[in-house]
Parts: C-alpha cells; sequence; structure tokens
C-alpha cells in the first residue's frame, strides 16, 4: 500500500506540467482560472494542441490512437493540466460516444469517427434526455422509422430531445431513438448517429439560472438518416446507453478541478477581508474550507480505488455512482462557499460587455465576479448525468441488494 | 400570547393579495424585468396608495405609524409575489433610518416624500473590501467651512438605482462614530452605475467625489449614528425575514404541486419517499422560519436594543439556513427544469440566495449571536 505516486508517476506528472506549461494559451487559462465562459474556439485550441501532442485520448487504447495510459496517469493528468487553468476536453465525443463506438460500433464507423473525434473536427453532443425521459430514460419516445430505399435504407426521425449540453457548437449528436414499441421499453431503442446538419434538425436554446445559454432543445422534423449510422444492432442501444451511463459517471466527478477550486479559495480567503481581518482568521469559515477540503481528498482516494479496480478490465460498477454523488456534492459545496466568502460582492449581476461591467472595478479583479454565477450553474450537477436519487436508488439495489 | 393579525393587517394582507393576483403574474413580472428602469413606478403608485409607504413611517410624522407586524404581512406578501419595487430598500429601510437618527424637525420634512411614495431615499452604507460590518465606515466626510466634504464610494446600495435622496454613511475626520448625511442623487460629484442584482432587483454603487455638503446635510448628531445604523439594519433584516417566508412557501408550494403532477417511471415522482421526505424537510424549514420571522417582527419594536440585536440575529441564523435549504432543494426536486431561467421556482430560489447574503448570511448572525452569549458571559 503506498498512496504517494511512484518516482516514474512523478516523472509523467513534471513531464505533463512542463509540456502543459509550455502550450496552453494564456488566455484562455485566465479565463478558466476566473471562470468566465468559454468560447468553443477556447475548447478546441486546447484539443487541438493535445492532439498534435498525441494526447488527446485520454483513456482511449492505443489500438485506436489513444495514450494508452493507465489510470493513475489519467488521473495526473487531469489534476496538472486542470490546475493549469486548462479548458475542460469536452466528454461527449471523448469519452462518451468513443467508447461505444469502440465496443459496439462497425468497422467503417470506427474509421471515419474516430479519428474526427480526436483531431476535434466533430463535436459531439448527446441526446439521451427528452420532455418526458428524464430520470427515466427508458421512455424515450423520440421515432426513428426504418425505410426501404433502393439507394441504401434510412431511418426517417422525429421528436424531440432536450438538455443537449453546448448542443449549439456541435457537428453531430448520438441518440436514443425508438425503433420499436413492442416488449419491454428498453428493448426498442436504438443508438443513431445523426450529423447535426441534415435537414429538419432545429436546435432552440434553453437559458439556465446563470443566465448563459449552456443547454438546447433538438428538434427533429423527418430528418433522413442512413442506416450505416445505427451502432450495433436494431433495438439493442439500451445495452450500449448503459455503457456509456457508467463511463460518464466515472468523468463526472471532476476532481481536478474542484482541487483548483479549493487553491483558488485559499487565495480568496486570504485576500478577502471580514471584519477589517482576512477571512481566513473567520472560524466559521475556515472550518468550512478545511471540511470541504478534506472530503476532497477522501474523494480522490475513492475515486483512484474505483480506477484501480477498473484498470483489471472490470467495467466501472455501480460504485461509480458514488462518485458522481460526492463529487457533485463537492462542486457544489465548493461554489457556494465562493458565493459565502463573496458577502455582498455575490449580489451584482455582471456580464462582460454589459450593464458597464468593466465598470465594477472591485468585482472585476475577484475570483468574486461569477461567484452567485457559478453557484447557480453548477446546481445542475446533482441534477445531469443521472440525477443523485437516481444514483442513491443504484447503490441501493445494485450494491446493497435493498 | 396572541398571533392573530388586526382587522387591518388582515385588510392590508388581502388587498396586497389582491394586488399581486390582478397585476403582478409571472408574465406582467417578466414585462418588469425587461423595462429600462427594472421596477413599475405605476405599480408602486398603486402599493402607495394602499397605504405602505406611509406604513413605517411614525404617526407624529405624518405616517401610519406601522410596527414590525406590520412591516411583516407586507413582507411576506412582496416575497409570495416576487414584486421588484424597490419597497425595502426605498421605504422601510429609509424610514427606520429616519426615524432613529433624525431630529424632530428632519423628520417631520423628510417622511413627507417617504410617506406619499413620492421621495425614494436609499441607504448607501456598504463599502468595496467589506462583507457586512455594520460600524466599519471608511467614507470620509471633511469639515469645510460650516458644512463637510464627502468622498469615498458605496456599494450594492439597495434601490441605490433609482432613489433620489442617498442617506449615507460616513466618518468625519476625527470623530470616532459613524455620521449620517443626505445627499441629493443628481448633486455634483456623485456617479452611480446601476445594475440588476442576481435575483433581479436592481441596485448601484456609488461614488463620491468631493461632494460639497451644507451643514444641514448631516441628520442627527455627528458621530451619532452608529445606533440608528444598527437599528435600521435590523428592520431590515427583519422585513427580509418575512419576505422569504413568502418566498420559501410559495416555492414550497411550487415544488410539491410539481411532485404531484411529473411523471416519470409511470408515476408521479412524488410518490418516491426520497422526495417525498425531502418536501417534509423543507416545510420543517418554512415553519421554523414562519416562527423566527414573527421574533424578528416583534423584536423591531422592542426599545432593549441587546434583546432586539439578538432576536434578529437569531431569526436570521434561521431563515438563511431555511432559505439555502427550500432553495437548493426546490431546485433539485424539479430535475432540469430547475436550471432554467424560465421557471418561475428558479427565481424564487434567486431570491431565496440573494436574501441570504443580504445585510448578513447565516454564519455571520451565528457569529453575532454568539459574540453576544459571550459578552454576557
Ligand atoms: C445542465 C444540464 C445538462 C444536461 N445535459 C444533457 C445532455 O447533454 N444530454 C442529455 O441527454 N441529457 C442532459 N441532461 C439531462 C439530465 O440527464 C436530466 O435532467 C436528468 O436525467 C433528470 O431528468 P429530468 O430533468 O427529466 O428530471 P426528472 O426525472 O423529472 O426528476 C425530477 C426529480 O425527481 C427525482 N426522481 C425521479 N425519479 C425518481 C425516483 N425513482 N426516485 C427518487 N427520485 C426520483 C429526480 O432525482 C429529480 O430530483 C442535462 C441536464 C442538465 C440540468
Amino acid at each position: 500500500m503506498d498512496l504517494r505516486y511512484s518516482s516514474e508517476q512523478q516523472v509523467f506528472e513534471n513531464e505533463v506540467r512542463e509540456f502543459t506549461l509550455a502550450n496552453l494559451d494564456p488566455k484562455a487559462a485566465r479565463k478558466v482560472l476566473e471562470g468566465s465562459r468559454l468560447e468553443r474556439e477556447d475548447f478546441l485550441t486546447w484539443h487541438r494542441t493535445l492532439h498534435k501532442k498525441g494526447w488527446v485520448g485520454v483513456g482511449w487504447p492505443k489500438t485506436f490512437g489513444g495514450t494508452g495510459w493507465n489510470a493513475t496517469q489519467q488521473h495526473i493528468f487531469d489534476e496538472v493540466t486542470a490546475d493549469a487553468g486548462a479548458p475542460q476536453l469536452i466528454p461527449f465525443g471523448l469519452r462518451m460516444v468513443a467508447p461505444v463506438i469502440m465496443n459496439f460500433g462497425n468497422k467503417a464507423q470506427q474509421d471515419y469517427h474516430l479519428p474526427k473525434i480526436l483531431s476535434g473536427e466533430n463535436w459531439w453532443c448527446q441526446g439521451y434526455s427528452e420532455p418526458g425521459a428524464g430520470s427515466d430514460l427508458a421512455s424515450v419516445n423520440c421515432k426513428a422509422e426504418r425505410v426501404s430505399d433502393p439507394a441504401g435504407d434510412h431511418y426517417v426521425v422525429n421528436g424531440q430531445k432536450t438538455w443537449t449540453t453546448l448542443g449549439q457548437h456541435a457537428d453531430w449528436i448520438f441518440c436514443l431513438v425508438r425503433t420499436s414499441s413492442e416488449g419491454r421499453r428498453q428493448e426498442g431503442i436504438s443508438f443513431l448517429l445523426i450529423d447535426m446538419k441534415t435537414p429538419g434538425i432545429t436546435v432552440r436554446p434553453i437559458i439556465m439560472l446563470d443566465q448563459e445559454h449552456e443547454v438546447n432543445e433538438v428538434w427533429f422534423d423527418n430528418v433522413k438518416v442512413s442506416v450505416e449510422n445505427l451502432v450495433g444492432e436494431e433495438n439493442k442501444g439500451w445495452t450500449y446507453a448503459k455503457f456509456l451511463l457508467s463511463h460518464e459517471r466515472t468523468g463526472i466527478a471532476g476532481v481536478g478541478r474542484c482541487k483548483r477550486i479549493v487553491k483558488r479559495l485559499h487565495n480568496v480567503a486570504k485576500q478577502a477581508k471580514s471584519n477589517g481581518k482576512p477571512l481566513i482568521e473567520d472560524v466559521r469559515f475556515r472550518d468550512r474550507l478545511a471540511q470541504v477540503e478534506i472530503e476532497l481528498r477522501a474523494l480522490e482516494i475513492t475515486l483512484l480505488r474505483v480506477l484501480d479496480a477498473e484498470r483489471e478490465k472490470r467495467q466501472p460498477g455501480p460504485e461509480a455512482s458514488l462518485l458522481k454523488i460526492k463529487g457533485s456534492e463537492i462542486q457544489q459545496a465548493l461554489t457556494e462557499l465562493t458565493m459565502i466568502a463573496a458577502g455582498p460582492a455575490a449580489l451584482p449581476y455582471v456580464r462582460e460587455g454589459e450593464h458597464g461591467a468593466a465598470d465594477v472595478e472591485w468585482l472585476s479583479s475577484e475570483a468574486f465576479r461569477y461567484a452567485s454565477g457559478h453557484y447557480f450553474n453548477f446546481r445542475k450537477t446533482s441534477i445531469y448525468g443521472g440525477s443523485n436519487e437516481i444514483q442513491r436508488n443504484i447503490i441501493t439495489q445494485l450494491v446493497l441488494g435493498l | 400570547m396572541d398571533f392573530s393579525l388586526t382587522e387591518e393587517q388582515i385588510a392590508l394582507k388581502d388587498s396586497l393579495g389582491k394586488f399581486i393576483a390582478r397585476d403582478y403574474t409571472f408574465d406582467d413580472r417578466w414585462k418588469v424585468i425587461r423595462s429600462s428602469e427594472g421596477w413599475s413606478r405605476a405599480h408602486w403608485n398603486q402599493l402607495a396608495e394602499i397605504g405602505l409607504m406611509a406604513l413605517p413611517v411614525a404617526e407624529a410624522d405624518g405616517g401610519l405609524g406601522g410596527g414590525g407586524i406590520d412591516t411583516m404581512v407586507v413582507m411576506e406578501q412582496i416575497g409570495r409575489g416576487l414584486l421588484l419595487e424597490p419597497y425595502l430598500g426605498c421605504a422601510v429601510l429609509p424610514a427606520a433610518l429616519i426615524k432613529a437618527a433624525g431630529t424632530e424637525a428632519q423628520r417631520a420634512t423628510l417622511s413627507e416624500g417617504l410617506a406619499s411614495g413620492e421621495t425614494l431615499y436609499a441607504f448607501a452604507h456598504t463599502e468595496p473590501g467589506q462583507r457586512y460590518e455594520r460600524a466599519a465606515v471608511a467614507m470620509s466626510a471633511q469639515v469645510s467651512g460650516a458644512g463637510f466634504v464627502l468622498s469615498g464610494k458605496k456599494i450594492t446600495v439597495l434601490g441605490g438605482d433609482c432613489a433620489d435622496q442617498l442617506l449615507v454613511s460616513a466618518m468625519v475626520s476625527g470623530d470616532t462614530g459613524a455620521s449620517l448625511f443626505l445627499v441629493d442623487a443628481k448633486a455634483a460629484g456623485v456617479t452611480r452605475l446601476a445594475y440588476p442584482m442576481q435575483d433581479a432587483q436592481r441596485g448601484a454603487d456609488i461614488d463620491f467625489s468631493g461632494v460639497n455638503l451644507g451643514a444641514d446635510a448631516l441628520i442627527g448628531t455627528r458621530g451619532g449614528a452608529q445606533a440608528a445604523i444598527d437599528y435600521a439594519l435590523d428592520v431590515a433584516c427583519a422585513a427580509l425575514c418575512a419576505e422569504s417566508v413568502g418566498v420559501m412557501d410559495e416555492l414550497l408550494k411550487q415544488t410539491v404541486e410539481y411532485l404531484k403532477t411529473r411523471k416519470q417511471f409511470g408515476r408521479a415522482i412524488g410518490t418516491n419517499q426520497a422526495l417525498q421526505h425531502r418536501a417534509v424537510d423543507m416545510m420543517m424549514h418554512v415553519e421554523m422560519s414562519r416562527s423566527m420571522a414573527l421574533e424578528a417582527a416583534v423584536a423591531v419594536d422592542n426599545p432593549d436594543a441587546a434583546a432586539r440585536a439578538k432576536a434578529i440575529s437569531g431569526a436570521k441564523t434561521i431563515i438563511g439556513q431555511g432559505c439555502r435549504f427550500v432553495g437548493q432543494n426546490a431546485v433539485q426536486l424539479h430535475g432540469g427544469i430547475g436550471v432554467t431561467h424560465e421557471l418561475a421556482a428558479s427565481h424564487y430560489f434567486k431570491r431565496l440566495t440573494m436574501i441570504n447574503v443580504t445585510f448578513g448570511d447565516s454564519d455571520w448572525h451565528l457569529a453575532r449571536y454568539g459574540d453576544m452569549l459571550l459578552a454576557a458571559a
């Protein structure tokens, strides 16, 4: 038993740090560190930088052009890049649809899609949820009807997806569609890859609590999709969907990002004043900071334990649900603590280029500027990726056997 | 013990309730949010007609002489309807300040416009780099001839975007206690940066650079404003407590309704015991908060400042925690729709969040309460 990194791992850590510091665009890093909203290009520039280095397929096997890194290496990479302020690698292509295509897609799909995911040429979004199918995902109702066609069979897709994160940037969407209404609901679902440029697709923004555009409704009106874009077998989509969800849950814990926020909170607590003294001298605030920092360490070790078990070729088990719950709770605790530290600075709604935001100079240099917006925004983390209640149901049934 | 409202209070509550039902639907409110002022003069005048602006002004000064419970009744309704008109910032808070700090003559002159709703006042107190300090006033007032020159900056002034007259706390050089000055918002040297708050209410940062004031701008006695400031902020806290009960109660109602109507897995989500119990916990927070809002409302009329302060901080501790729990869980139980800007419940959540961080969050008030225990030990 040893909780420290080996000397080999330390060498790796240094290598990642050096590369990141030398190649990360400082403008993007500043945005990340101060918490302002990133543009599509900010994400893509970093993605391409990593691609050139051969580091973008973090969890991918080498056969598909991935890094082949083990779990600890992946964790080190996540931690070091997050700490430097690197934009998050958007998971929908790299971490979600790619493993599905690797495991269940055909050769043509692998050859076509995987390189474009790696290069960043195609931005993916996730079309699972519908207005009537949230927690109860198996009730998806977006229909795909198979039509025979001399030029090759195709599906005609009709219906609506919703909560599609960053769908406004996406080139492709992977969808759970209903191809049969017979038998168990889970048995009539298929997994389709759809080009967002196909005629009949409409993307409508949904504005979130922080008044930003992050999610969308995606509407399908007689959208023609070639059967070549069906992954695996028709009506077997539920199996692939579940496979993907378990991957989503380990990735969602966000330990690296949390560590960065903790670090920032340390600075904030030293700089901000309460009753004329540094906020860190306020015992209530200090206790809260200490508490969440300790919980984060517990989460990190748990994550490493789960990843280590995965290394032995075991699928992420229902324990992944624990990471999702605890990770989201810690992310929320951290954004809340930042808002609490802000005090009255949490009140104004300021946004770049609006309401003379640049003039609110006592806010502009502070970590507080986006404090409330982040707090509001992060309420999502206990809802998406399977709500924390649903995760608890999974643990109840599959781990505890209750 | 008597928990009943007077007939006048019931009438007040009913007329406000009717006003909200008729003129302040969620759609009406959107129009107000999107207007350039961010609140409605027409609504303000309607509220003045019901007597709301005169309510917190003493009878001797031409008002209705309402007490803590009267303000509570009003604020609870304001919370229920999520009103954007700056009643707290431009009526309740300045009325308390003028009442506690002004000389008899000042009270009479200032109260007229206040009670009619024609003049909007705002209290400019918090400064950059401060959190909730009440006595740490850095803004300077230099003696100059018979008058003063005011320099410094105030931030997050509630109603500071629209106030005609500003009540500004400042320290006259050499003094050990704060003074209060009346400053015309249009005076030379006053610049304000107005902005919406996170919950769509409005506020402003206000710069005072060498603002010349006459001797008569001093409200009450020089260096002697702190007790009045403490009183007024306690009154404001009690009002926020009452408002939050209206907000929480309404938000709980909306959430329970959603639990009954939203179906997943072929049944209402409210049939899941995990969610039922969460709703119960929310309800318990609402009821504890309601009790403490009462405590706070009664306490503002208590002449014993220490007893008042303790009750207010006790109340705002419990209520800050209630705001947090009820708000967060309302969003959670709504699922994805709960994090959208278009849902009414989201706006209630944001208001609750901002109430907690206005004039001291639950941690700050817990500390203030604890300090009083320590001082008495
Ligand atoms: C910001 C954001 C981004 C998202 N991004 C995407 C995306 O890119 N692609 C995508 O497909 N989806 C996305 N989602 C959708 C997300 O997965 C769903 O919101 C989530 O599954 C919950 O579904 P719902 O919103 O319909 O809530 P509901 O399922 O209606 O749930 C409402 C409440 O009831 C609870 N509940 C429901 N059933 C039970 C039960 N059996 N036991 C106990 N409690 C229960 C839930 O926990 C929740 O508290 C996103 C959501 C958000 C908020």
